[in-house]
């Protein structure tokens, strides 16, 4: 095994330093070094999304970066992005549609919510679907969760 | 609409969102070992010596001796050992484990372990079967005149492939061993089934044996049976460390090594009468039940229970065998045998059509079951079935008629070809026959604690053992205790299941939660209301499960009443066929519901349109393939389940039936979605390529094939 690093990034708005093992992925140093646990791990191959976090404002799936990769990054996970307004109205407009069922999935793709929103914040359709299509659910068949991103940007246009 | 189904916020949604919600593999006990599993790397072979390197210390290695009791798992049979002994029967199979405080070192252990094996010849698919672990026959009516002096004899042989549940959350337990007593706890569906398992696995006493449930990330029957399996195997690291041990999955062992739906290959002989009528079909209906017996039996009932569809036929045998296979034990999975069985009867109604000269829909709709008619065995039909009704509310919303009369005329050549299909499907609600009086025996209990507020004067405590795995169970269940005692949602409280606190609701299967255990707690919720009416002191409330004395059921020779209810729905998709790709695109679905009440529409609303996806990406675009025994497709990579991209928004349509003994009148909802969808696909890409299709899933290369 290789000898640890040190690692300085940005993560939840705090500055965050980790003597850690460089093998590890972001994933693991956010779930078992920070203690982060709502970034779930669902394929470990970046299919899923279930680990998605924002990386420098952008949608990544956190199980397939090195760690390394991210020294000097800002790195936005659910817990930090869960003390937000955004948070409040995005979370509110999941629940209000149902966009909740087992809710393995659903830190990710609220944060797959929060980067789409951030970037447009009046998509259609076609680029909700588009903007979700990395984030896989089980439960919902999706009909929900895009009721749920409709609203939000909705809401978060009559906020403004 | 009863006042009940109007939608609740479900509670649950918050903490889920915000990544607080804990799911086994975010739980870390002090000093937690890692378990790791040596899995056979052939499919079928004796154990002929097993090589372990010196181990580091602290390190274990755990195996078949290491259970006191038997080292089988009991999941409705009990024959799939949770560690191999002499003989490993599929690829895959859990050989060994190795336990220890740093995870990759256990995995580094195990890569260096030696299993020399003595291959033996292997059987990978039905049709090379020869064995079977359970062979049933029905005998509905007179069949056998029936072909005797039919007219015309239809003949066509249907399929279906393995499906992988996928729940998001992939499977995993913690085993703790202390004081004498085992505390398991994990991912799954059925936590009395688990404490029964481990009683049989391990000589502690019963007393001794305390499952709890943790957050579950979506299970779809897939952990209705392997986490028996991991909690025989973690529970064994436990008492021998003595320390707590932990297994998580990853996606791709789950995906190689845990039960699938049963591949199935169903022939169906139809006989037409002189007059044209079809008199009597005779069905042999094989399932692919992997290498041990596990719950297939119980699969393979209600797949032939249900053979013949939402279709009355007067006069049927139907023959039914588990056969027995070198691949991983198939399981549960929603629908339980039923989509199988489902589509090869909707197909066979497609077939019989076309060869009849009549539409599909049309034959469907004379055949379709009414009130008073017979079951496949033998039971009565005694609710209103409204199949009438819910047909004129999908032809309304999805113009079936029309465009299948548009879709019928020839395509010019590079057009993109379009179809619409329809199917009617019925899905029996709880255990199958005398289960639930004869081995489940539900028991429920209610609790008032005090409470101190204004607007009631108690809180009530739900004591049942259903899980909640994402179908909102903990909600509704919630709203049946409310709405009876009158009270607001907040006064209800939903225990987690922990069998030291719960009773034996039974297991979170079969669509029973709410229509078995729901009624049961609605009883219970009217007579601790009359309880505290009264000023009585007894504050708690328990009630178990009593059969209808109406119903009956004889296991030995399965004729009566297999089901207490059926729930029924029909379904509708549209789909085009790229003339060149071959690729088919679902362009519309919709699906029509009889469930008796809704208890929550939004829940249910929910329910039906994840399960119809579900469905649709069975017939299409899921496809599993054993490879020497092994899924050629173990990750998202290959097995591809449906994204935000790939079916349109399935249109839900709730017609009110309400079932007498169902909780407000509510029946079985949460397989149904799962049971017509195929049909209606495959019916829709029939009519778009022109030639019927018997296999799902329909892939282009096997359209392509066809086409030459």
């Amino acid at each position: 095994m290789n000898p640890n690093v040190i690692i300085e990034f940005t993560l939840d708005g705090k500055k965050a330093r980790f003597e850690t093992s460089p093998e590890k992925r972001l994933l693991d140093v956010l779930r078992e070094d920070a203690g982060i646990k709502g970034v779930k791990e669902g394929c470990g191959e970046g299919e899923c999304g279930a680990c998605s976090v924002l990386r420098n404002g952008r949608l990544v799936n956190s199980c397939s970066i090195p760690v390394i990769a991210v020294h000097g990054d800002d790195i936005l996970t659910i817990e930090g992005f869960s003390r937000t307004e955004s948070y409040r109205i995005i979370s509110d407009s999941y629940a209000e549609a149902g966009a909740v069922q087992c809710g393995f999935c659903t830190p990710g793709f609220i944060m797959a919510t929060a980067a789409l929103l951030n970037e447009n914040p009046t998509p259609d359709e076609g680029e909700i679907r588009k903007a979700l299509s990395g984030n896989l659910c089980r439960c919902t068949g999706y009909t929900m969760i895009i009721e749920a991103v409709k609203s939000a940007a909705a809401r978060m246009a009559g906020s403004e | 609409m009863h006042k009940i189904s109007t939608s609740t916020l479900r509670p649950d949604s918050k903490t889920k969102s915000s990544g607080r919600a804990e799911y086994i593999s975010d739980i870390e006990l002090p000093d937690m070992l890692h378990m790791v599993i040596l899995s056979a790397g052939i499919q079928h072979g004796k154990i002929l010596k097993k090589t372990i390197p010196p181990l580091p210390v602290g390190y274990h290695i755990i195996g078949s001796g290491d259970f006191s009791g038997i080292n089988k798992a009991t999941i409705v049979a009990q024959d799939w050992p949770f560690f191999a002994e002499d003989e490993v029967v599929y690829y895959g199979q859990p050989v060994l484990a190795v336990v220890g405080s740093d995870k990759i070192e256990c995995g580094n252990i195990c890569s260096k372990i030696i299993i020399d094996y003595e291959e033996l010849p292997a059987v990978s698919t039905i049709d090379e079967a020869v064995e079977f672990f359970n062979d049933y026959t029905i005998v509905k009516g007179k069949p056998d005149e029936c072909f005797k002096s039919a007219g015309r004899i239809l003949e066509n042989t249907y399929r279906t492939g393995m499906q992988e549940q996928a729940y998001m959350e992939p499977q995993g337990m913690i085993a703790e061993f202390s004081g004498g007593r085992l505390t398991v706890r994990g991912s799954m569906q059925c936590p009395y089934y688990i404490k029964n398992s481990l009683n049989n696995a391990f000589d502690i006493g019963g007393d001794n044996i305390r499952v709890i449930q943790t957050e579950t990330g979506g299970a779809f029957g897939g952990k209705e049976d392997y986490p028996s399996i991991l909690a025989g195997q973690t529970a064994a690291a436990a008492i021998v460390t003595g320390k707590p041990v932990k297994l998580v999955m990853d996606r791709r062992s789950d995906m190689l090594i845990t039960p699938k739906r049963h591949p199935s290959l169903i022939r169906i002989r139809t006989a037409v009468d002189q007059s044209g009528r079809i008199s009597a079909m005779d069905i042999d209906c094989r399932l692919d039940a992997g290498a041990y017996e596990s719950l297939s039996g119980v699969v393979l009932e209600r797949a032939i229970f249900i053979c013949t569809g939402a279709h009355n036929i007067e006069n049927i045998r139907v023959r039914g065998r588990s056969m027995k296979t070198n691949h991983v034990p198939s399981g549960a999975f929603r629908g339980f045998g039923g989509p199988q069985a489902l589509f090869a009867a909707e197909m066979n109604m497609y077939y019989a059509a076309l060869e009849l000269g009549v539409k599909p829909v049309d034959l469907k709709r004379r055949y379709q079951y009414r009130q008073g008619d017979r079951s496949v065995t033998g039971g009565t039909f005694r609710d209103d079935i409204k199949l009438d009704q819910m047909f004129d509310i999908i032809e309304r919303a999805s113009d079936y008629s029309r465009k299948y009369k548009e879709y019928e005329r020839p395509s010019s050549p590079g057009e993109r070809r379009r179809g619409i299909g329809i199917s009617y499907a019925a899905h029996g609600g709880a255990f199958t026959g005398s289960g639930e009086q004869e081995i489940i025996k539900s028991l429920v209990r209610l609790k008032a604690e005090p409470a101190e507020n204004e607007d009631f004067k108690h809180f009530i405590r739900i004591l049942v053992s259903n899980v909640e795995m994402g179908q909102g169970a903990s909600t509704t269940l919630r709203k049946i205790v409310a709405e009876t005692m009158g009270l607001p949602l907040e006064a209800v409280i939903y225990t987690v299941p922990d069998t030291d606190v719960v009773p034996d609701s039974g297991p979170t299967v079969a669509s029973r939660t709410i229509m078995i255990v729901g009624k049961l707690l609605q009883d219970a919720a009217e007579e601790l209301k009359k309880n505290i009416d009264s000023g009585s002191p007894v504050l708690t409330a328990e009630k178990r499960y009593v059969h209808p004395e109406e119903f009956e059921w004889d296991e030995e020779t399965f004729k009566g009443d297999a089901y207490p209810a059926y729930s029924w729905s029909i379904n509708v998709v549209e789909v085009e066929v790229d003339p060149i790709t071959f690729e088919v695109s679902i362009t519309g679905s919709w699906g029509v519901y009889d469930v008796g009440t809704a208890i929550d529409l939004r829940i249910l609303k929910g329910q039906m349109q994840g399960g119809t996806a579900q469905s649709l990406a069975y017939s299409t675009i899921e496809r599993m393939e054993m490879s020497g025994g092994r899924p050629a497709q173990a990750s998202f990579t290959d097995y591809t389940i449906p994204t935000t991209l790939d079916f349109p928004d399935t249109e839900c349509f709730f017609i009110d039936n309400p079932y007498r003994y169902g909780p407000f009148g509510a029946k079985a909802a949460g397989e149904l979605p799962n049971e017509g969808p195929a049909g209606a696909v495959a019916a829709a890409v029939s009519q778009a390529v022109g030639r019927i299709i018997t296999e799902i899933p329909v892939t282009p290369e096997m359209l392509e094939a066809a086409s030459r």
